[in-house]
């Protein structure tokens, strides 16, 4: 029986934010539930976090944060991929992110975001029944 | 009767308790759970009792306020002479709107100023550089040249008023606007008082904001400390921080283990430049985080106090008590902050500074209710300073001195995190120190297992957090929430393009070809700097320079 393909996550910090704890917590909490991480590290522009889904061949990309630039970065992203073709890659996100911010990013293309507080559990079965087949 | 036999006879009154008295009542009604632990993870017993601290010295592991080791804490008469100085973290848009922020807190009885940097200042870019985009003015205010930190100071006499800057990587450039304004107002440098923090060690661990390798970062951090020790004798020239080590998710022993293994790197680092380590220990000063477990984060801060001065001491021979003291400053843990039912934060944020009061701090940032949503409202703020008004000015925890000493939960608390911070120290050392440790991903491994541990406890429902995995409720969205205006980044960049049109750019170009001649050499750059800040170079300029010379930082990820 061939193996089902594993889950490929980017984990990214996009702009100079530099609160990673989310984002490193989360990356290990992907791997032990059976997905694939890549952990960009900090200081990323959507230009390398496109890249980045790109090179890896990824099916999720995660965004975090903390420091109030969602509205600008997030968006961005998800139209990089779309450029690129990678119209099925799932985008969510997670930070401080104002609720009223919330459907804006949403209508913007990502499927969804992850405020403070989030069981990881939650985030994990979001990603496990949203990703493309 | 003896010491020895009155604890004998006390061990053999507890036993008979414990058959007797409380196995009754464990038979009809056990306790909440089997084994009870302190946020850290530390076991907490049912009871403590002389038993527990009977090879406490008094003279020798506590002593006297003032005097070493200063377990009770660094001044004789600590809050009955004078409150801690009471600073709320603020900053953000533009540097007139921040202005306006701090004129209102030190119109509501504030006592010093805190500058928060936005993001791109932090990391040594202009408004206007591409990395900046969407970040200026956003956690903090927007600084590129002179011409902003004249504005942010306007009407605020730096003779009066001390301030600290969160500033690392940068550090030398701010510090040298804030020295250039303070002559401007006509205030000799011997009379600037504030801090720097300066440590960019953590911001490799932890923070995330650094520009330069370890080792060219090392060298500018004591030139700072080297020239203000000479030429600022009241600056605090770092803040060696454990506040951000414990966001990230250390357990309080490990925030004041690192945070110290830390400041032995930079004693070091100053030692081995040829600095005489009383010179300028006295000047060195930390920073850590409050948690609302009262009773272990009092015991964490005396722990601190008194493996320092041991260090200082015995490591480094400091004759002056003033280079053994641990002289801090505390924020409130931002990270325990829910952005469910809000407004229960100010509970949290009031036991916080509670315990920082109760562990002796020098001065205390106590959070905003509503920082898990936003940056925070003037009314978040207001509250926030108000409960650490309460603090010093109701509870009775600044009437007398250490008052928790001699309790014995307290007591044999210290001991256990201070052992722990010397087993880590030994650790740190044996691999080399501090940096050699930080390489090997050991601190950041450290750090991230005890984030993991806290974040499966809280999910497990091992352990409780109000409105997050217990006593949840649904709640209407928040309202009210401060907004940064968005255009502050065209401003910004509108004013940058008008500095450079209107500067003199012959001085400009002569004083950062000076600068990059001294970064050359052994020279200390703060002079160098200051010139340059005068001839109106911007923050991104003169980070440029050193770019050029040291290149970036990449750092490893370990995950």
């Amino acid at each position: 029986m061939a193996q089902e393909r594993k889950i490929k996550i980017i984990v990214a910090k996009p702009g100079l934010d530099g609160h990673d704890r989310g984002a490193k917590l989360l990356a290990r909490i992907f791997a032990e539930a059976g997905m694939e991480v890549v952990y960009t590290g900090l200081r990323q522009t959507p230009e390398m976090i496109v890249e980045a889904a790109l090179q890896e061949d990824a099916d999720v990309v995660g965004l975090s944060s903390l420091s109030g630039v969602h509205n600008y970065f997030f968006p961005r992203v998800v139209e990089l991929l779309r450029e690129k073709g990678l119209d099925d890659v799932l985008v969510v996100g997670g930070g401080i992110i104002p609720l009223e911010d919330v459907d804006g990013l949403k209508s913007a293309g990502v499927k969804a975001i992850f405020g403070p507080g989030t069981d990881t559990n939650a985030i994990v079965d979001f990603i496990k029944n949203n990703v493309r087949n | 009767m003896s010491e020895d036999k009155s604890l004998e006879k006390l061990k053999a009154a507890k036993e008979k308790w414990e058959q007797g008295s409380v196995q009754k009542t464990l038979s009809k009604a056990p306790e909440r759970r089997k084994v009870f632990t302190s946020i850290s993870d530390i076991p907490v017993e049912r009871l403590y009792t002389p038993l527990d601290v009977a090879d406490l010295d008094y003279e020798r592991d506590l002593g006297f306020p003032g005097e070493y080791p200063f377990t009770r804490g660094v001044q004789p008469t600590m809050y009955r002479g004078r409150f801690w100085t009471m600073r709320q973290y603020a900053g953000f848009g533009s540097a007139r709107e921040s202005n306006a922020r701090y004129r209102y807190l030190l119109e509501q009885g504030q006592t010093g100023l805190s500058v928060a940097f936005d993001l791109p200042t932090q990391a040594g870019y202009d408004s206007d550089h591409p990395l900046s985009m969407g970040e200026v003015g956003k956690v903090g205010v927007a600084i590129d040249s002179i011409e902003d930190m004249r504005v942010l100071f306007d009407s605020i006499p730096l003779d009066k008023v001390t301030t600290s800057m969160t500033i690392n990587a940068p550090a030398t450039v701010l510090l040298a606007m804030y020295l250039a304004i303070a002559e401007e107002q006509g205030v000799p440098f011997g009379k600037v008082g504030g801090t720097v923090q300066n440590d960019i060690l953590k911001e490799i661990t932890v923070r995330g904001q650094y520009i330069y390798p370890p080792k060219p970062s090392m060298r500018l951090t004591v030139d700072l400390i080297d020239y203000c020790f000479k030429e600022v004798p009241k600056w605090n020239s770092i803040s060696i921080s454990g506040y951000h080590i414990r966001e990230a998710g250390s357990t309080a022993g490990q925030e004041m283990a690192f945070t110290l293994a830390d400041g032995i790197a930079y004693v070091q680092a100053c030692v081995d430049r040829g600095m005489a380590v009383d010179s300028f220990a006295p000047r060195l000063s930390f920073f850590f985080n409050s948690f609302t477990n009262v009773l272990e984060e009092v015991a964490k801060f005396r722990a601190g106090r008194r493996y320092w001065a041991k260090v200082m001491k015995e490591r480094f021979g400091a004759k002056d008590p003033r280079s053994m003291m641990m002289r801090y400053h505390v924020q409130t843990g931002g990270v325990t902050l829910t952005a469910q039912q809000p407004i229960n934060n100010v509970v949290r944020v009031a036991l916080q500074a509670y315990a920082a009061a109760l562990g002796g701090c020098q001065s205390l940032h106590t959070n905003s209710y509503d920082e898990a949503l936003c940056l925070p409202t003037q009314e978040a703020v207001t509250v926030a300073l108000r409960t650490q008004q309460i603090v010093a000015e109701e509870s009775g925890a600044a009437d007398t001195i250490d008052p928790l000493a001699g309790c014995y939960f307290v007591e044999a608390m210290t001991d256990r995190i201070e052992a722990e911070i010397d087993d880590y120290i030994k650790k740190i050392d044996a691999m080399g120190g501090t940096l050699a440790a930080i390489e090997q991903g050991f601190v950041q491994k450290e750090i991230q297992n005890s984030a993991y541990r806290f974040q499966r406890e809280i999910e497990s429902g091992e352990r409780v957090y109000v409105g997050i995995n217990k006593y949840t409720m649904e709640e209407p969205p928040p309202a009210n929430l401060l907004k940064v205006d968005m255009s502050v980044g065209e401003v910004e960049a509108a004013k940058l393009k008008k500095l450079r049109a209107e500067r003199d750019a012959g001085k400009w170009k002569a004083a950062l070809d000076h600068l990059r001649e001294v970064s050359q050499s052994e020279e200390n750059v703060m002079p160098a700097v200051i010139e340059a800040v005068k001839a109106r170079a911007t923050v991104g300029e003169i980070c440029d320079v050193w770019r050029g010379i040291y290149g970036e930082y990449r750092p490893k990820e370990f995950v």
